[in-house]
């Protein structure tokens, strides 16, 4: 099972990460790239890995991917490319996708089903090994793993003043060498 | 798992100094007035001076006994410290030269300082890594603060396209490195130097997976240090990159570099040593090759120092085929001597402008001894060192790296190395044929043309030190021997 999951979950990681390259489209390809960062979270579920999992979610394919997507869709304005050929693929998707969400939440307001009362205690140990991941990433970082975090933070710093640098206008007085051009 | 101590701080004294040192250039640069600006270069420059004496002091005390810190993540010993003063020295130069540069180019920005600061951090945290995630991250910090710096010149598109093209095939390169550490980590389990050494001792001979991880890191240092066929970018990015930054990063980026490569391939990677050394034969002897050829043809000296330092590579990659203690302190060596003659000789193209702009073209050097016969006579000195010539301390630098390669039964190898110095003597002494034995006016006619020097204390200082340090270590190269064969690391 876990190799069978692992064989799934790395060959469709390897052919989104074609297809973001592959795609002439850039909304196609960040849209590749999303369902690429879904696919290395299930790999880090089968990895027993579960924070790193919903870091992966909230952090690449929640936060940074939309940026991307606000970039390029700002970018690629004059184009008028249309997005709303799939309309009922889309639709389609998007029902199934809400029904698993009532699914869920309907399911988690109703703790005395039977079949809910026998995996309470599995999932209070769930929740202890979630617990248990977080701490066990938060410890490693803060203690063995201190000092190349911190040397993380200094690239972050460099990355954050490099781009201000690079970017900024005015940032230097006018002179003759740059009047010139 | 320990919470960190007081003597890993400790240990780590010097990068603290040179990171808080960036971090309050960053702060002061808007407390400080528009006139005083150079006040940051000279706090940049005790911040260096501070980080050295402690530097210093280390190596002292701690000559053969490695101590090892944060959870064996990182190792405080006398072959780190001996590049960490190399770096620090070769920074403290840079930022002199730079303060005069920048002015003439009209980008004085202090924030260029604070780059330089967490470049050299990055670096130092490279040459004392002990874990292949700290040097991967010491690199990344050494590199990004240099794909800013190359583009610094934000007027011209050429140092515009030099920060993009070093950025894009630097991040794949560090792309491929990381790669390589994956594999190795998946195969050995472990992400340490010693713990991947232990790893794979226990695996079959020839593991395929193995190999292809080792060859990764090959592509991936090989690009750091500009080793043929990784070299592709170093053309384009040092002639389009502010001189200074040019300086900067054919020196000290690449003894970062060799140092990092050195210890993960001596330490970590030395039970599959025969594997890797074929595979290093071949990349050595290309990049002599085509680093030596390349340069003949080239009409811009900063292309041409490019190409010069691509063939300097090779020459410094014999003494990690070698693989034993001559080897190593043949490198610590030629890379020690190398960042004189090489930071000299783009102090010097610093110094020319031709109209507005930079005298670049190897076309400005005509008739260098009639316009400025000091500036001529320091460049005839490097590009003597370059070439490898004595009484120059580039000859000594050649002559160790050969005698080691003779020593380990590689005959063959040092005798393309001596063939292809040879044949770089040719372009070398053309810029002091060109100085010396062409009237000033040849060129005339040429719209543009009227060079000149611009020589303030501060370059003048560099080339001072540069010049020294090219004739005394030439003429008296012991103490720096001793040091560098004091600093070896201790083979595995």
């Amino acid at each position: 099972m876990a190799t069978l999951s692992f064989f799934y979950f790395g060959s469709v990681i390897v052919l989104c990460a074609l297809l973001v390259v592959i795609f002439r489209n850039p909304v196609y390809s960040v849209i590749s790239l999303l369902v690429m960062f879904f696919h290395i979270a299930g790999l880090f579920v089968t990895l027993h890995a579960e924070f790193l999992a919903a870091v992966q979610l909230i952090v690449y394919a929640g936060a940074i991917l939309v940026l991307y997507l606000f970039v390029v869709m700002i970018l690629n304005l004059q184009q008028d490319d249309s997005y709303q050929r799939q309309v009922k693929w889309g639709l389609g998707l998007g029902l199934l996708a809400l029904a698993e969400v009532i699914a869920i939440i309907s399911k988690a307001a109703l703790p005395d089903e039977p079949a809910q009362s026998k995996t309470a205690a599995a999932a209070a140990g769930e929740a202890a090994t979630v617990v248990g991941n977080t701490e066990m990433v938060g410890k490693a970082l803060y203690t063995t793993y201190l000092f190349p975090f911190e040397v993380a933070s200094l690239i972050l710093l460099v990355a954050m003043i490099g781009a201000i640098i690079m970017a900024k206008k005015g940032i230097m007085e006018p002179g003759p060498l740059r009047e010139s051009k | 798992m320990t919470i960190v101590s007081t003597a890993d701080l400790l240990a780590i004294l010097p990068e603290l100094l040179v990171m808080a040192g960036g971090c309050l250039v960053l702060v002061l640069d808007p407390l400080t007035a528009k006139d005083r600006k150079d006040w940051l270069a000279y706090f940049s420059l005790a911040v260096l001076g501070a980080a050295f004496v402690v530097g210093y002091w280390f190596m002292g005390a701690l000559t053969g006994s490695p101590r090892p810190a944060f959870s064996g993540l990182y190792v405080l010993d006398a072959y780190g410290a001996f590049w960490k003063l190399l770096l620090i020295l070769v920074s403290g130069l840079v930022i002199l030269l730079a303060k005069a540069h920048l002015k003439l180019e009209e980008i004085d920005l202090p924030e260029f300082y604070a780059f330089i600061l967490l470049s050299l951090s990055g670096m130092m945290v490279m040459v004392s890594g002990t874990d292949l995630l700290v040097i991967y991250l010491g690199l990344e910090l050494m590199s990004l603060s240099l794909y800013v710096m190359a583009g610094f010149k934000r007027y011209a598109p050429r140092s515009l396209e030099a920060a993009a093209k070093y950025f894009i095939l630097g991040s794949f390169s560090s792309g491929i490195l990381l790669y390589g550490i994956s594999l190795l980590f998946g195969r050995t389990g472990s992400t340490t130097l010693a713990g991947i050494r232990d790893g794979i001792a226990g695996l079959p001979p020839g593991d395929p997976i193995l190999l292809m991880a080792m060859g990764l890191l090959v592509v991936g240092f090989g690009f750091k240090v500009a080793a043929v066929p990784f070299h592709m970018w170093t053309p384009d990015v040092y002639e389009g990159s502010p001189t200074s930054v040019t300086a900067y990063m054919a020196v000290a980026s690449k003894a970062a570099s060799f140092a990092a490569f050195l210890r993960v391939f001596l330490e970590a990677l030395g039970g599959i040593k025969e594997s890797w050394r074929m595979l290093l034969v071949a990349v050595c002897i290309a990049t002599m090759v085509l680093g030596n050829v390349v340069a003949i043809v080239q009409t811009n000296i900063k292309r041409m120092l490019a190409y010069s330092s691509i063939a300097h590579a090779g020459y410094a990659l014999i003494g990690l085929v070698v693989a034993d203690a001559a080897g190593t302190a043949s490198v610590m060596l030629y890379l020690a001597i190398y960042a004189f003659m090489n930071l000299g000789a783009f102090a010097v193209v610093t110094m020319l402008r031709r109209g507005g702009l930079e005298g670049d073209e190897i076309d400005d050097f005509t008739g260098l001894a009639r316009r400025n016969k000091w500036a001529a006579l320091v460049m005839l000195l490097f590009m003597f060192s370059l070439a490898g010539i004595p009484p120059t301390a580039g000859f000594i630098a050649k002559f160790y790296i050969f005698m080691a390669a003779v020593g380990a039964n590689m005959t063959g190898l040092a005798v393309i190395a001596v063939v292809f110095a040879a044949i770089s003597a040719y372009f070398y002494l053309r810029v002091v044929m060109v100085m010396y034995m062409k009237e000033p006016g040849e060129t005339a006619g040429t719209p543009g043309y009227d060079v000149r020097v611009v020589a303030s204390p501060a370059a003048i200082a560099v080339l001072l030190v540069a010049a020294l340090g090219v004739l005394i270590l030439g003429v008296f190269p012991d103490p720096l021997i001793q040091a560098a064969q004091s600093a070896i690391l201790p083979l595995k």
